[in-house]
């Protein structure tokens, strides 16, 4: 692939409540990209928004951050879709001959709505939504079919958390930077068993940016680009009975081809850090096995054996992952964001050592319906 | 560098004020089947799918992933896009985009709304703001409203002229079976008396001064799917492809307060972006048929002046000359347009496929100019009179 | 130099969308909706293609995406294949928490059905005990009209 390019990044920190506005966090984050790729907003051909109606209160989401993304007298679009989605967008759109340069910016506040209520509307009004099922209760009914069909265990998804919330303490964009033990996470508060409140991602307000560039618009900055070398998504089927919760197939599917773009062949050997979407500590188990660093059922024996922990041979989540921050709809931009450091080696406390090639992945839709994986390198 | 991309099939349901038959999901898979049977693939030749619709209008979050089963998204890439009344059109060029960043070989763009399942008008509200604008604001209708009177106090234009554009609309509709609505008494009655018996009527109800019931588009059910592939694919599915000469769009407001009620800017700023892509000097004699994405009637005379088929102040004229009706230089909307059908996510798209039916040759009693259509020009409209243009020919761009 | 907003006191306003809906289930769904208010009969749609049985029945099938017009009955027992109890409470919830979700995979019908467990001690529930609907002794046509399932 490698015929586009990450040139710029900028996200703001994640934190439960902000005062700020969805311009005004859009502003900093776009702001903090161009600056970042040493540029201005005169460098971007075109723009594309992420956001989500329910989330924003607002039909025409994107109305409200026009202006603050930089959009005015540009083309401009919106992807109502997790962060990932949308840069793919974006990478389209600077490959298709009528733009060099995109600017993608999402944000989010979850703060100002009620999670529970919005996830709800997710699901189906005639069968599903009057029950009261929600993002939460549809992951914990996940995370059991993936422990009867695995032998992963409550403990297996509490050193995720462990390992995850432990690690955002060296993040100082996360919200949730904590140092927990598997008894902590084992004995905090029951939310939807087998879910525990360490078990899930926190709600919270953030935003980010990527400037994307193909070859012809490189000049225009000044950042060394980090390239896109393989990128697919795929979807699976809507309701949860219909599909085998256990098991990630779309996400299998989007690998493949992410993998074969990029020429990945062993991705625990040819990836040096992954940032995965850990919405729920379980997850985190389930993507191993879709990406294929390990054997269908056997994601569990990765975190026993710490294999992705910060020492291992796969750091998974350096940044903390969304079990720390989940600004939802950013999350997945940030996991592609932190790849990007990653391979640029500006992560800071968080670098893996030589990181040269790395794995981004965002979802989308209840209990990872829809995946999109990036596979990014120098 | 970038593929050249054609439409290749169009589907859609018949427009309805309401459909009980069916939910979304099935309204969507209506939608699908009939395009991909127009065009003689199966779903899996589709290599990725785009959808989109106004969330509140049906109340539900997340709709690519509901609607998955329906609409063929079952293993499949796909993402929604999402910019109120532009969507159509959003969703149009995001699968142009797919297609020609050569990535997708044949990408399946889908719009569709059930303006029935939901009060219209307080869904529309909650697209401005809540603190700032929502608790005064009237609704589409009371917007538009506005920008007619200004156009009457700027150039002198009447109720009557904004009449014309209204028996326009539904003369055309009446070749159209998949419009909503079909006004069969119109049949057969001059142009100018219908505006008579329209701008007479007492049952023709006034809205918001100068809008009427019949200036304005109704609420409606449907969806429609458009096809999208690359060169060299394209011209094996259809014998006629309707090839993306260009597009381009400006959503530049925010809020409702800072839009230019004086000129539309920003369908003229796209399309002079548009026009410049693909060597248009001479919009009207150049392009041979638009399907335009007008919401109410006052829009069919100041928007035309906009994206420069005519000077400001001219567009009464080329309406009761006539230039724009079926047999006219430059017909506008020979499907009956918004104003006759408003699914509102579908309806930009609708504007894109009725556009490629009329280069394509297949527009049945609708097709103008018996299918010697070298350019035809769809463009979609919404949000804070955010404008959206695709321009497509017969013959493959350069 | 201070930026005058320092001292401003931080308004928030609250406020809901408030849209009224109406959603047409269509014609598949209204089958299987009135089949379990007139008669307590659970009723699927079978793919030509795969075979599957889909409750709640399906106009067409997500991954063939071709029409599923065979309906056929399935039992009102089956097993549960998930179960979360939820100890968080919310406005679209029909009863108080601690409340139960299962998946059930209903004899004779693939895949599973999303509903409440009821009537019986949590503690208890695991997958692959056998359980029953249970239907409303007042039924509307919604989902509702099946009360919960319990272990049966």
């Amino acid at each position: 692939m490698s015929k586009i390019a990450i040139v710029g990044v900028g996200q703001t920190t994640c934190t439960r409540s902000k005062i700020d506005t969805f311009e005004e966090m859009v502003f900093e984050a776009a702001s903090k990209a161009l600056a970042d790729a040493g540029a201005e907003v005169g460098d971007i051909d075109n723009v594309v928004t992420v956001s989500n109606d329910f989330w924003d209160g607002r039909t025409i989401s994107s109305m409200a951050v026009q202006e603050a993304a930089g959009s005015w007298g540009k083309d401009v679009s919106t992807v109502e879709g997790d962060g990932t989605f949308g840069v793919l967008y974006g990478m389209m759109r600077a490959l298709s001959g009528s733009f060099d340069t995109t600017l993608v910016v999402s944000h989010m506040k979850g703060s100002e709505s009620i999670m529970n209520l919005i996830t709800n509307a997710m699901f189906d009004p005639i069968y599903q939504r009057g029950l009261g099922i929600d993002a939460t209760s549809a992951a914990a009914l996940q995370a059991r079919c993936y422990m009867d069909m695995s032998g992963a265990t409550e403990e297996d998804f509490a050193r995720v958390s462990v390992k995850n919330h432990g690690n955002a303490k060296n993040n100082p964009y996360a919200q949730l930077p904590m140092k927990i033990s598997v008894g902590d996470v084992m004995a905090s508060r029951k939310i939807a068993e087998p879910l525990k409140l360490f078990d899930c991602s926190p709600i919270g307000d953030g935003a980010a940016a990527v400037v994307l560039s193909n070859k012809k618009g490189l000049k225009r900055f000044k950042k060394d680009p980090v390239w896109i070398q393989g990128v697919a998504h795929c979807s699976d089927s809507f309701t949860l009975g219909y599909r085998d919760l256990a098991k990630s197939r779309a996400l299998k599917e989007a690998a493949r081809k992410a993998y074969k773009m990029a020429g990945i062949k062993k991705p625990l050997k040819d990836l040096d850090v992954a940032e995965l979407y850990d919405a729920y500590s379980y997850m985190e188990l389930m993507w191993y096995e879709g990406l294929g660093f390990a054997p269908e059922g056997k994601g569990y024996e990765l975190i026993r054996e710490n294999v992705t922990g910060m020492k291992g041979d796969l750091p998974v989540n350096p940044s903390g992952g969304v079990i720390s921050s989940h600004p939802v709809f950013v999350a997945g931009m940030v996991r592609l964001i932190e790849a990007t450091l990653q391979v640029r080696g500006e992560a800071g406390k968080r670098q893996v050592k030589g990181a040269k090639t790395a794995l981004a992945h965002g979802i989308n839709g209840p209990c990872g319906q829809a995946h999109c994986v990036y596979v990014v390198g120098a | 560098m970038g593929k050249r991309v054609a439409i290749v099939g169009f589907g859609q349901t018949y427009q309805r004020s309401s459909r009980k038959d069916v939910n979304g999901v099935e309204l969507i898979n209506e939608a699908v089947v009939t395009a991909l049977a127009e065009a003689e693939l199966t779903i899996r030749d589709i290599d990725a799918i785009v959808i989109g619709n106004m969330d509140h209008f049906e109340g539900i979050n997340y709709v690519d992933m509901w609607s998955a089963e329906g609409s063929g998204a079952v293993m499949k890439p796909v993402i929604k896009v999402c910019t109120g009344g532009t969507t159509g059109t959003t969703v149009a060029m995001c699968a142009y985009y797919h297609v020609a960043s050569g990535m997708f070989d044949r990408v399946l763009a889908i719009g569709w709304e059930k303006n029935s399942e939901s009060d219209t008008t307080g869904a529309i509200i909650t697209a401005f703001h809540p603190v700032w604008e929502r608790p005064t604001l009237g609704g589409a209708v009371a917007g538009l409203a506005i920008e007619a009177s200004k156009y009457m106090h700027n150039y002198g234009a009447t109720e009557r002229d904004g009449a014309r554009v209204a028996v326009r609309e539904r003369l055309h509709a009446l070749n159209n079976p998949y419009a909503h609505l079909h006004q069969e008494w119109m049949k057969g009655i001059p142009p100018e008396k219908l505006v008579d018996l329209i701008v007479g009527s007492e049952q023709n109800a006034m809205l918001a001064y100068p809008l009427r019931m019949s200036d304005m588009c109704p609420r409606t059910d449907g969806a429609a799917a458009v096809i999208f592939a690359a060169e060299g694919k394209a011209e094996k599915i259809a014998p006629v492809p309707a090839w993306v000469h260009a597009t381009a769009n400006r959503h530049n407001f925010v809020y409702a307060g800072d839009v230019d009620m004086d000129r539309n800017t920003t369908i003229a700023e796209a399309a002079k972006a548009v026009f410049k892509k693909a060597k248009i000097k001479e919009p009207l004699k150049e392009i041979d048929v638009c399907e335009l994405y007008l919401p109410y009637s006052y829009a069919g005379l100041k928007w035309i002046e906009d994206i420069g088929f005519c000077a400001y102040g001219e567009g009464p004229r080329l309406l009761w000359d006539g230039v724009t009706d079926m047999d006219g230089e430059l017909p506008i909307n020979p499907s009956g347009g918004v104003m006759s059908s408003n699914a509102i996510g579908a309806t930009a798209l609708i504007r894109v496929g009725e556009a490629a039916l009329q280069v394509m040759g297949k527009a049945g009693a609708r097709q103008v100019k018996g299918g010697d259509v070298n350019f035809a020009f769809a463009t979609g409209f919404g949000g804070c009179y955010w404008g959206d243009i695709m321009l497509l020919g017969k013959k493959k761009p350069a | 130099m201070t930026d005058r907003k320092d001292n401003i006191q931080n308004m928030v306003y609250s406020g809901r969308i408030k849209v009224p809906y109406l959603w047409n289930v269509g014609k598949t769904g209204s089958r299987f909706l009135v089949a379990i208010r007139d008669n307590k009969e659970i009723w699927g749609t079978k793919c030509p293609g795969c075979g599957r049985v889909y409750v709640p029945p399906v106009k067409s099938c997500g991954d063939c995406f071709v029409p599923t017009e065979e309906w056929v009955k399935v039992g009102d027992t089956g097993v549960l294949e998930s179960f979360t109890v939820v100890h968080y409470e919310h406005e679209m919830q029909p009863r108080k928490a601690p409340l139960a979700y299962g998946l059930i995979k209903l004899d004779g019908a693939d895949g599973a059905i999303l509903h409440l467990i009821g009537d019986t001690d949590f503690a208890k529930l695991k997958t692959g005990m056998k359980v029953k609907a249970v239907f409303a002794e007042k039924r509307e046509g919604t989902i509702a009209d099946i009360k919960h399932f319990t272990p049966a």
